[in-house]
This record gives structure tokens, sequence and C-alpha cells, in this order.
């Protein structure tokens, strides 16, 4: 407790490493495992990754799963879909710029979409990333993916693929770093609240 | 930003950041739903006291795929034509509960009147005033503009300005709020402007502008040019005689059939030609020139509704006492 004391002092929030580059690895791994599983196969998946992290996350998901499935696209079966518009807090929050949404050529309707994200916390992104998905398609099954569950659910949602669940405190924030979007290590940290 | 009122006081990034969410609002037009909740539960007046037909279906057409509610006002058979003032007016809107005022008026500052006022506590987005400015018609050019330039060095559109294009602007710039927005717009993005008119169409005090200035369009063809607007001749506004004859404009600053073949000649290929709308076919464009492969003049309204759309986008969805551009500080694990 002294430690964090003198920590947040110099400037420094508290930071506690919860997953290694290599337990996002094998995680990640894992959850593609999982997905064929759960789709038994690879037949009509689309995975869709949220920005910002949940983009490159399903782009390694997609990779995984290619090398376990040959036949499975992965450049074709991937998606980015943006869910700004659709937030509920919109009016709240200082105004934010839209990301892109992309979409496989083949579209939506009639696949099994993976919506796939970094943190699950209260619940709403997915909410939104749901009603987004209906202006762009009929989906057989939406499925979501997530690398972390911090609990603390707003909502009911659930994640039916969980790379780990991470007790928190509400007043901790949970940074995911990814190689693709933030400069440096990939890693999970923990930052103690204020 | 608090309100859109004139490009001049447009900073780069808000630039570009409206001309990205554009390209986002642009994809959602391509889409079967073409419409967005963010708006929901705000209503957009269109408050418009001179003619218009391009900028006010445009606006309405950008809100109503927003979700926003619509009210739309012409002074035409409105009160104002029993003498009501624009004071009264306002405070009519903001008793009704408007978020935004689109407002286009043939006094110049009359948007900026509104903004600066207690009458109306709501979003002021200027749709053109008097001879003074017309921000979201510079911002759909640029728009326009910025398409053609990325893909001739083949990159994507979004995040790109427009450093190295060469656009002329042809015309009654004394009149124009067109040809002024674009003037601080296309500087602010980077591209060298150039006007091109007869001197008794050019405002006192223009050689201060961050612009070129020329009387004679061939030699500025000649020189090489990316972009060609063309600007509309102004009837309604012609109340002296600035030029000798209709027939003496178009042959010396209308772009015609031969102009549009020197641009074949001076090898300019990918030399686009513009138009705001509406066109005086045969006064200062020449029909093949407005039909032609270079004419860009259908995708500039199409891109109207993207730019307006972001443009709504950005002054209304966010909180009211939020600050602008916190993006980066959302991160996520954080509840939204």
């Amino acid at each position: 407790m002294n430690d964090a004391t003198s920590a947040s002092s110099a400037g420094q929030p508290v930071q506690r490493v919860v997953l290694s580059s290599d337990d996002i690895d094998r995680a990640l791994t894992r959850i593609a495992f999982e997905i064929i599983e759960a789709n038994k196969g690879i037949q009509d998946l689309v995975l869709l990754g949220i920005p910002r992290r949940g983009y490159p996350l399903a782009q390694r998901l997609a990779q995984k799963i290619a090398a376990a499935h040959p036949g499975f696209d992965a450049r074709e079966s991937l998606g980015q879909l943006d869910v700004t518009m659709f937030r509920d807090d919109l009016a709240h929050q200082p105004t934010r710029s839209p990301l892109p949404t992309q979409l496989p050529k083949s579209g939506l309707d009639g696949k099994v979409v993976v919506l796939v994200d970094d943190v699950l916390y209260s619940g709403r992104t997915i909410r939104a990333a749901l009603d987004a998905l209906v202006d762009l398609g009929r989906p057989r099954i939406v499925r979501l993916a997530v690398l972390v569950d911090r609990g603390h659910r707003e909502l009911p949602i659930r994640a039916d693929h969980v790379g780990k669940n991470l007790p928190t405190a509400s007043s901790e924030k949970v940074r995911v770093h990814l190689s693709e979007v933030d400069s440096g290590d990939n890693e999970v940290v923990i930052e103690a609240g204020a | 930003m608090k309100h859109l009122l004139s490009t001049q006081d447009l900073s780069r990034r808000d630039a570009l950041d409206i001309l990205d969410t554009a390209e986002e609002m642009a994809r959602v037009g391509q889409r079967e739903v073409k419409k967005l909740p963010a708006l929901r539960g705000r209503t957009v007046v269109n408050l418009f006291f001179e003619d218009s037909t391009r900028t006010r279906i445009s606006f309405e057409a950008a809100a109503k795929r927003l979700s926003a509610d619509v009210i739309n006002f012409s002074a035409k058979g409105s009160s104002v034509s029993k003498g009501e003032s624009l004071k009264d007016t306002a405070q009519t809107l903001a008793a009704i509960g408007a978020d935004a005022v689109v407002i286009r008026h043939w006094a110049s500052g009359a948007p900026q009147r509104l903004a600066n006022t207690d009458w109306i506590d709501a979003k002021i987005l200027n749709a053109g005033d008097g001879t003074h400015e017309h921000p979201t018609q510079a911002l759909l050019d640029a728009f326009t503009m910025r398409r053609h330039w990325a893909k001739l060095a083949g990159t994507d559109s979004a995040g790109t300005d427009l450093s190295g294009m060469r656009v002329a602007i042809a015309g009654d710039v004394l009149h124009s709020r067109v040809a002024r927005s674009n003037v601080w717009l296309l500087r602010t993005l980077g591209a060298s402007v150039t006007l091109v008119a007869p001197p008794t169409l050019l405002p006192v005090g223009v050689e201060s502008w961050p612009c070129e200035v020329s009387y004679d369009l061939d030699a500025t063809l000649e020189q090489g040019v990316d972009s060609m607007m063309m600007l509309r001749v102004q009837k309604e506004r012609m109340h002296d005689s600035f030029f000798p004859s209709a027939r003496e404009y178009s042959r010396r600053w209308g772009f015609d059939d031969a102009r549009l073949e020197a641009l074949d000649r001076h090898g300019l290929k990918d030399t686009i030609i513009m138009h705001p709308g509406p066109m005086n076919r045969g006064l200062e464009i020449s029909s093949a020139a407005a039909d032609s492969h270079r004419s860009t003049v259908l995708d500039q309204v199409s891109n109207g509704v993207s730019v307006r759309m972001a443009a709504l986008y950005l002054l209304l969805a966010g909180g009211r006492d939020a600050e602008d551009h916190s993006n980066d500080a959302v991160t996520e694990g954080i509840p939204a």
C-alpha cells in the first residue's frame, strides 16, 4: 500500500501486469479452437472486431483459425464493426469521430458472426454492436469473444468465449496493449484507480 | 467546434475531422438501411430566408439519416413576410426547442448574430449568408477534391489533405460566398488557389487573400490546373453592369468547349471540372463541359449529404457541456 502511494505521487499510476504477451497468445489460441468447436467447423464463420483493439484481436483469431483449418479464408471472413453512432451515451460524452466499418464482401446474411472485443465490462458496447448489426444484415447466429471479462455488467449480456475472467474493482482500469495499435509489447495491465 | 459559421476560423484538425467523418457517413449512404440513430430526439430547424434547392434538401436528408427531427422553415409564407424580426424568429425556434439551426440568410453575418446573442441556445450552421460564407459547400468541394486527389495518389482519402493541388476558381467572385469559403478552407488544407475573374467581379481587398488572382482564364489553364471550379453568374445580384454582355463574359471567362479541348491539349487528363450549382449552361459552363467525364457536379451533390451529416453529427451528438476532441482519452475498459 505504501508502495502504491509513493508510486502514484511520482506521477506513475500503479500497474499490475495480468496477462503477458504469451498469455494473450495462448488465450487467443484456445478461443480460436472454441470458436471452431462451437460452430462445428468453419462454415459461414465471420469475425467482426470492434475498434480499436477488437479488430487486431479478430485478425489474430482469424489467422489462428486459418492455421488450424486451411479452408478458412482469414481475409474474406474478417471485418470491423464501428459502434460509435449506436452508443447510448453519445449525448453525455464529448463527440467521438466514427471509425470505419468494413464488412466481408459476402455480407452478413445467414452467417455466424463472432463479435470480438478486448474488454467486456458494462456490456453497453456490445449492446450498441448488436444494434449496429441489425442495420447491416441478418446473421444466423451472433456470438461474442472477448480477451478479458472484468465483470460489473449493467446489461443482460455475457460472452461465449473469454480469454481471462478478471475480478476487478470498478475504480480500477484495465488496459490492453496490442502491438498493432499501441507502441510496445502485448500485455494486459490493471491500473489502480484514483 | 461550437458552431459552423465560416471556414476562416476552421482549424486544419477540425476540417480533417469533418472530412474523415464524412467518409464514414458516405458508407452509410450505400447501405440498405441508410439510417443511423446518432441524433435521435434532436430537432434540427432549416431556417431559409433565401431560395435554395440543393442545400436545403441536402441538409434535410442529412438530418433525417441521423434520425433527427427536421423542421423546414422558409421566409416565404411565414411570419417573416409580415415583418417578424430575426430575433423574434430565433426566440420562437428556441421556445420550440431547436437543438440546431441551419440558417441561410441574405444578410452577411446573420448566422454570426444568432450564434453570438442569447436569442437562442442552439448550434448554428451557416448555410450561406449574403456574400460572406457558405462553409458546408466548401467542405463538400474539398471532400470531392480530396477523393479525386487521393485516387490519383493511389491512397485512402481518410486523413489526407490537398497538399500540392492546384485549384482555379473562375467567375463571379465578388458575390460568391462559395469562393470565399473555398479560398480559406483549401488554403488550410494545403492547396494553392487561383481566382480568375474580370476585375469588376473581384472584391476590394482580394490582394490580401491567401491566393493568386488572374484575369485570364486561358493563361491559368495553360499553367496547369488540377481542379477547375466554375462559379454561377448570380443574375439576381447583378444590379450594375459588371461586364458588357453575357456573350463576352462567356467567351472570356466561361468554361466553353474550346477550353474543354484545351485541357487535353495541355496534357491535363486528370483535371476535374466543378460547379456548386445551379448551373447557367452556356454562360459560365458549356453543356459539353458540364456533362463530360471530368465533371463532378453530381458527385458534389451526393457528397454534400455526407459532409452535412458529418457536420451535424460532430456539432450535435456530443454532450452539451463536454469538451471537444477528447477522443484519445476514451479508453477501453472504462464504463461507457
